[in-house]
């Protein structure tokens, strides 16, 4: 197959990704096509990895899973706090920084 | 062959993508994103990126997942806040019109990355990529991302471990029980343990609050003789 077909994969999953981001209400889901964006961009560095036979694209694709597994830990942490407080879970409620 | 397995899973990655995206419950949503990310590490063997594949099922479908899962049933049981569910507060605010214009932004979106991608002036998009050759430290292999991880990019490497670090700290400070302990119902609950348990055998309890003050609050106190004063069991 060639590079190609994997990038526009790769496009595709992270279009869809944006769209749950700008569409859902619930944290939990943004976070999770927060993961589909990410996963989209690893998918495309790891095409073009291959494309010139260098592993820098998938080192960096591990540095980016780790980023993405941070990024997890402190939302999902973010989330629990926000169900402590008896506060919804909801982006469109919690707007207080909106100002 | 490798075809039929690039077509097979790439459908497996779509079809998760848009799972995640389309389900209203937020635990069907991870189970699809499992489906996703097992689909994409197909992928990844294609592309011989071995060690990243492995990663990503062990570290991302394992680990993460089962993160997501546990938060899913601590916080998601409520079924509140979910699509289809628009409380009145956000319906007043105009949130109807998120939806087309999301789907307007993410196709805009698709469109200029397709543009870009098949108006590309590369002439390796459209090959299969770089002659490779099976070995046990080409390409992929776990001691050539190890080798790079530890020479080229060791600073990258030092500076994720410091990133990991920080997020395990505020993910702790993040998620604590606020308001001291001794404003939380949980703990005035005896179970069968506590009445079984001799008592000085140092318990969460006992360490936090002395052994004398959790023994009047009755943790203890249905058995017959105490060992000597002071216990100490720990």
């Amino acid at each position: 197959m060639s590079i190609g077909w994997y990038l526009a994969v790769s496009a595709i999953v992270f279009c869809t990704g944006a769209f749950g981001v700008m569409t859902r209400r619930n944290p939990l889901v943004v976070l999770l096509c927060l993961e589909l964006m990410l996963n989209g961009a690893n998918l495309s560095l790891i095409a073009f990895s291959r494309m010139w036979g260098n592993g820098d694209g998938q080192v960096l694709a591990i540095i980016v899973m780790t980023v993405a597994a941070c990024e997890v830990c402190i939302g999902l942490g973010m989330i629990v706090a926000i169900h402590r407080r008896r506060l919804p879970i909801d982006v469109d409620e919690l707007r207080e920084l909106q100002g | 062959m490798s075809a039929v397995l690039f077509f097979i899973a790439a459908i497996g990655v779509i079809a998760g993508a848009i799972g995640v995206v389309t389900f209203s419950n937020p635990f069907y949503s991870v189970l699809a994103l499992v489906g996703h990310l097992l689909s994409l590490a197909v992928l990844f063997l294609l592309l011989r990126a071995e060690f990243v594949a492995a990663a990503q099922v062990v570290v991302y479908a394992g680990a993460v997942m089962v993160l997501y899962v546990f938060v899913v049933a601590y916080v998601g049981g409520e079924e509140q806040s979910l699509d289809g569910t628009l409380t009145r507060r956000s319906r007043s605010r105009g949130a109807d019109g998120r939806k087309p214009t999301g789907a307007l932004f993410a196709g805009v979106l698709l469109v200029e990355l397709l543009i870009a991608l098949l108006g590309s002036g590369l002439k390796a998009v459209s090959g299969d990529g770089a002659p490779y050759a099976p070995g046990p430290t080409t390409f992929g292999t776990p001691a050539y991302i190890g080798n790079l991880l530890l020479t080229r990019f060791l600073l990258v490497f030092e500076a994720s471990s410091l990133l990991l670090l920080i997020a395990a700290v505020g993910g702790v400070v993040l998620a604590r029980r606020r308001g001291g302990l001794g404003e939380d119902d949980e703990r005035d609950r005896l179970t069968p343990l506590d009445l079984l348990r001799p008592r000085g055998t140092g318990t969460m309890v006992e360490g936090v609050e002395g052994l004398a003050l959790a023994h009047a609050r009755g943790v203890g106190e249905l058995e017959d003789e105490s060992p000597a004063a002071g216990g100490g069991g720990w």
